[in-house]
């Protein structure tokens, strides 16, 4: 032992650091330190990503409504006075309009509210109340004549009133709201006319043009996803599973089998939007299928798809273990019987897990969507199948860009309020493919 | 008769087939299964699949072929009177089709045709107000050469629907015929029925080499187009984004591929610090109950959909960045900005950086790990001096990955980073400022095929180009990445 070794062994006690020691120990708690901050920022981005979309979307499941009785009047409704669905259709919703504002200035002075400078109330009360009118009326020609009690939405502003997105200062600047118009609102709720309550129009409705924002809601957007999904069930499902199977029991060891392995890893990390480009070029421009329509959507999810069901599946067959090939063939089973009959039946959970895991990244896929025309302003409900998959639709991501380019900041918050719905069908599908792997999955 | 019947007769069929097949083959063994060649139910399957493959792949077969045929025939029989001025056979083809749909809906009987309606502009435009009705609405009065036309379109696509039908039904009724006349005991059932689902499982795994076939043939084609019209040499190499609808665009890739490069690093400084001490930390320190509770939550930050990052950013992160730090320190008014792309950009990508570090770490032997602890090294020591530079092929392959997911990404780009493009003339302060809002690639093939424009146009056609090149950057960063981590992980099996 030299004695600089000696030196340093005898400089104190084995219980006592020295320095090069507690410089090696302050490293290992620094790095540790680090990983711990690593792990904790992915965590606070989540927790901030998912409180910043609740805070601002939670507000689109409540709305202001007003509740008004309404006199259909004959004189403004039926001219005529015969009933005639087809002759009452000529008054358009412009002349139900009259209708509503006698209500509200009614129920004003029933009240026996008096605001000074108060001018046009019907401000408060969505535009669509009209239209909705107009179609009870034409439901039921009866009805005129009568008065009936109706929940209108209230206007934008006054449901961003209170939600905390207009308030008076801004009212002053807003021509579609005055101050007093709201301090209305403000006497029309003390009265019990006015209500903020859970809103089903959201999940239900069509979307509505850009200065009606109450009335929008996801109903056109979740059937046309719906509708997408159904077509990557029925393409993406058969087609990844027969390919597996191929490649993963069948396809001998040749170029031809490499090429297609190569292929399916690389598909599976092309940008999304690239399937959009081959969408548009091959199915709408070469194939002549309609734009906007949820078939060439469920095509391009489809292909998307693909690649990211084939991987899960094949890596599912191989955990089925080479005994239960060997039992089949023992008892004079074909290759085929083997597969079909005992491997596929087998690996079946791990397959459909993988299946609702790419069906939960199809869902959610936004840029394919818009290169197709799915962006388009859909108000029309689409048919039933199988005409619907032919019909204009959106898709709920689609919706969701589609509200963010709007000026009106209340379609922020229905555009938060759409990602809710968007992440909680998400989170069904992957609380579906976690039960059904602890449910099924066997360890061999 | 619509499709939908068309489909379910053949499934009929084929279940016909498949009781009358296996009836037959079980007459000819006479009634005893064990004389026959193979199970019952194969002779059954041999017919059923006879029946319903070669009528459905007819059936697919035309339907792709021919909204485009016909197409093509009614576009050449216009004549150049037909289409006005400022407008293109496409264009006039498109309202043609719609007229076709419209008087389809109308229900007008169409072999009534009468040539004086055609030339009455009262008649048009009651036609007009009809098809309104039925929502279809026509931008300009309907002209008489375009009804006619709507008119041949309408009969021809009738006249090839009954064809079609007619040629299905003859195709399902022929495979049944041949297939049950062939079934008998000493028929091969077995061995046809199998070889049968082996063309198909064939098939489906030759989609995935049909699909990037597609991907390349029609971006190639298209992107012929656009360098028809506007020379390559200006999209390669020209410093300039300006496109101008009414042409004489300035079309250069280089200010996009810049803005995408830009956002990019800054996801990556993100997401691969952060993403390799996590792998890091909930592989080799973090107990089990943490790892329980931390690993699922980064994996949930990798199930969120893109769009939801997007909006994050606009709403969120863009105005906060613009009012804590941008306007503070003078260098931006704008809430999108190469920043808030790339910091969102940054935490999605962390559980792809995390997951895949993870494993590669993972992979590392235990052996070396043991015989670095042998020499007294701590753990940080460990991992930092055996443990990395092991596993460094194989992490710096999943950072290629990360880089071709970073580059690819579309939503958070469009929401989060802007539609300018970089200018490079106004000096490289502006260029290299993280506030500055800055387009990609990406933003622009969406915003070039979003448009209302003319799909011939080079405006229109650029996007092609776009798309083909970013394929190709992304197509070669993820060969030479997988390649990378295939051979790390070989090294060590």
């Amino acid at each position: 032992m030299t004695d600089l070794a000696a030196e340093r062994h005898n400089k104190g006690s084995l219980l006592e650091p020295d320095d090069r020691t507690r410089r090696r120990n302050a490293a290992e708690r620094r790095f540790q330190i680090y990983g711990m901050i690593a792990v904790g920022l992915a965590i606070i981005a989540l927790v901030i990503l998912l409180t910043s979309i609740i805070r601002n979307g939670a507000g689109a499941f409540m709305q202001t409504f007003i509740t008004l009785e309404v006199t259909l009047d004959e004189a403004t409704l039926d001219p005529g006075g015969d009933r005639d669905r087809a002759e009452m259709a000529s008054v358009f919703t412009f002349g139900y309009a009259p209708l509503i504002r006698t209500a509200i200035q009614d129920r004003i002075e029933a009240e026996g509210i008096s605001i000074d400078g108060l001018e046009r109330p019907e401000a408060l009360i969505s535009k669509e109340a009209a239209a909705k009118l107009r179609n009870f009326v034409l439901d039921d020609p009866q009805m005129v004549g009568e008065t009936h009690t109706f929940r209108f939405l209230a206007s934008g502003r006054i449901d961003g009133y209170y939600k905390g997105r207009v308030t008076m200062q801004s009212a002053e600047l807003d021509s579609n709201i005055s101050p007093e118009q709201l301090m209305l609102a403000d006497a029309l709720k003390a009265a019990g006319a006015l209500k903020t309550r859970f809103n089903w129009g959201f999940v239900t409705r069509p979307d509505a043009s850009e200065n009606r924002p109450e009335a929008s809601g996801l109903g056109v957007a979740i059937i046309g996803s719906f509708y997408m999904m159904i077509v990557v069930l029925g393409l993406a499902l058969p087609i990844g599973v027969a390919a597996s199977i191929y490649l993963e029991e069948f396809a001998p060891k040749n170029r031809f089998t490499d090429i297609i392995e190569v292929n399916i890893s690389n598909l599976a990390a092309v940008p999304s939007i690239v399937f959009g480009i081959l969408g548009l070029a091959i199915f709408i421009n070469f194939g002549g299928l309609p734009q906007s329509a949820p078939i060439v959507g469920g095509l391009v999810l489809s292909l998307m798809t693909l690649p990211r069901i084939i991987i899960p599946a094949r890596a599912a067959l191989q955990a089925v273990p080479p005994s239960i090939r060997e039992a089949a063939f023992g008892v004079g089973a074909s290759k085929m019987q083997t597969v079909f009959h005992h491997v596929l039946p087998l690996a079946a959970p791990g397959i459909l897990t993988g299946l609702i895991i790419g069906l939960g990244q199809a869902l959610g896929e936004t840029a394919p969507l818009l290169l197709i025309g799915m962006v388009a302003f859909v108000r029309e409900y689409p048919a039933a199948s199988p005409e619907g998959f032919f019909d204009p639709a959106t898709a709920l991501p689609v919706q969701v860009f589609n509200w963010t380019q709007r000026a009106d900041p209340a379609f922020v918050e229905r555009a938060s309020g759409a990602i809710i719905v968007l992440l909680v069908f998400l989170i069904a599908m992957n609380a579906a493919a976690i039960l059904l792997r602890s449910r099924f999955e066997r360890r061999w | 008769m619509p499709l939908h019947w068309l489909i379910s007769a053949i499934l009929a069929l084929a279940a016909i087939g498949f009781g009358m097949g296996r009836r037959r083959a079980l007459a000819s063994a006479s009634g005893n299964p064990r004389n026959l060649h193979s199970l019952p139910n194969f002779y059954g399957w041999n017919v059923a699949f006879s029946v319903m493959t070669p009528a459905l792949g007819i059936l697919a077969l035309w339907l792709l072929v021919q909204p485009a045929w016909i197409n093509s025939q009614i576009s050449s029989e216009l004549p150049e009177s037909a289409i006005s001025e400022g407008s293109s056979r496409d264009l006039v083809m498109s309202d043609v089709r719609r007229i076709a749909e419209g008087l389809e809906r109308l229900k007008i009987p169409f072999l009534i045709t009468e040539p004086a309606e055609e030339s009455d502009e009262a008649a048009l435009t009651d036609l007009r107000e009809q098809l309104r009705s039925v929502g279809i609405a026509i931008g300009s009065n309907i002209r008489p050469e375009h009804l006619v036309a709507a008119r041949h379109f309408r009969a021809a696509t009738f006249s090839a629907r009954l064809w079609m039908t007619l040629a299905v039904v003859l195709v399902a009724a022929g495979g049944f015929a041949v297939s049950y006349l062939a079934t008998h005991k000493d028929f091969r059932a077995r061995n046809t029925v199998e070889n049968g689902i082996m063309l198909v499982l064939i098939g489906a795994a030759s989609i995935a080499v049909l699909t990037t076939l597609g991907i390349v043939l029609s971006m190639l084609f298209e992107t012929r187009n656009f360098f028809a019209g506007h020379p390559w040499q200006d999209f390669f190499l020209g410093l300039k984004w300006s496109p101008d609808f009414r042409g004489d665009s300035e079309l250069a890739i280089l200010p996009l591929l810049w803005g995408t490069l830009y956002i990019s690093i800054i996801a990556l400084l993100v997401a691969v610090p952060i993403g390799l001490f996590a792998a890091i930390y909930l592989s080799e320190y973090a107990s089990n109950r943490v790892r329980l509770v931390a690993k699922p939550a980064i994996e949930i930050l990798a199930g969120i959909p893109t769009i939801v990052y997007g909006l994050f950013a606009l709403i969120t992160v863009g105005p906060m960045l613009r009012d804590y730090f941008a306007t503070p320190l003078g260098l931006g008014q704008s809430a999108s900005s190469v920043m808030t792309a790339g910091l969102v950009m940054g935490v999605m990508l962390i559980p792809f950086v995390s997951s895949l570090s993870d494993d590669i770490i993972n992979a590392v032997p235990q052996a070396l790990r043991d015989g670095s602890y042998g020499l007294g090294a701590t753990q940080s020591e460990t991992i930092r001096q055996v443990v990395f530079p092991a596993a460094l092929p194989g992490i710096v392959g999943a950072i290629l990955l990360a880089a071709s997911r970073a580059i690819g990404e579309t939503m958070i780009v469009v929401l989060g980073a802007g539609a300018a493009a970089a200018q490079f003339d106004r000096g490289l302060g502006q260029l290299v400022n993280p506030f500055e809002a800055m387009t990609t690639v990406t933003v622009k093939i969406v915003s070039q095929l979003t448009g209302d424009t003319d799909f011939a146009s080079p405006e229109t056609l650029v996007a092609f180009a776009l798309g083909l090149t970013l394929f190709a950057i992304t197509l070669a960063l993820n060969i030479f990445a997988l390649w990378i981590v295939r051979r790390y992980q070989e090294q060590y099996e």
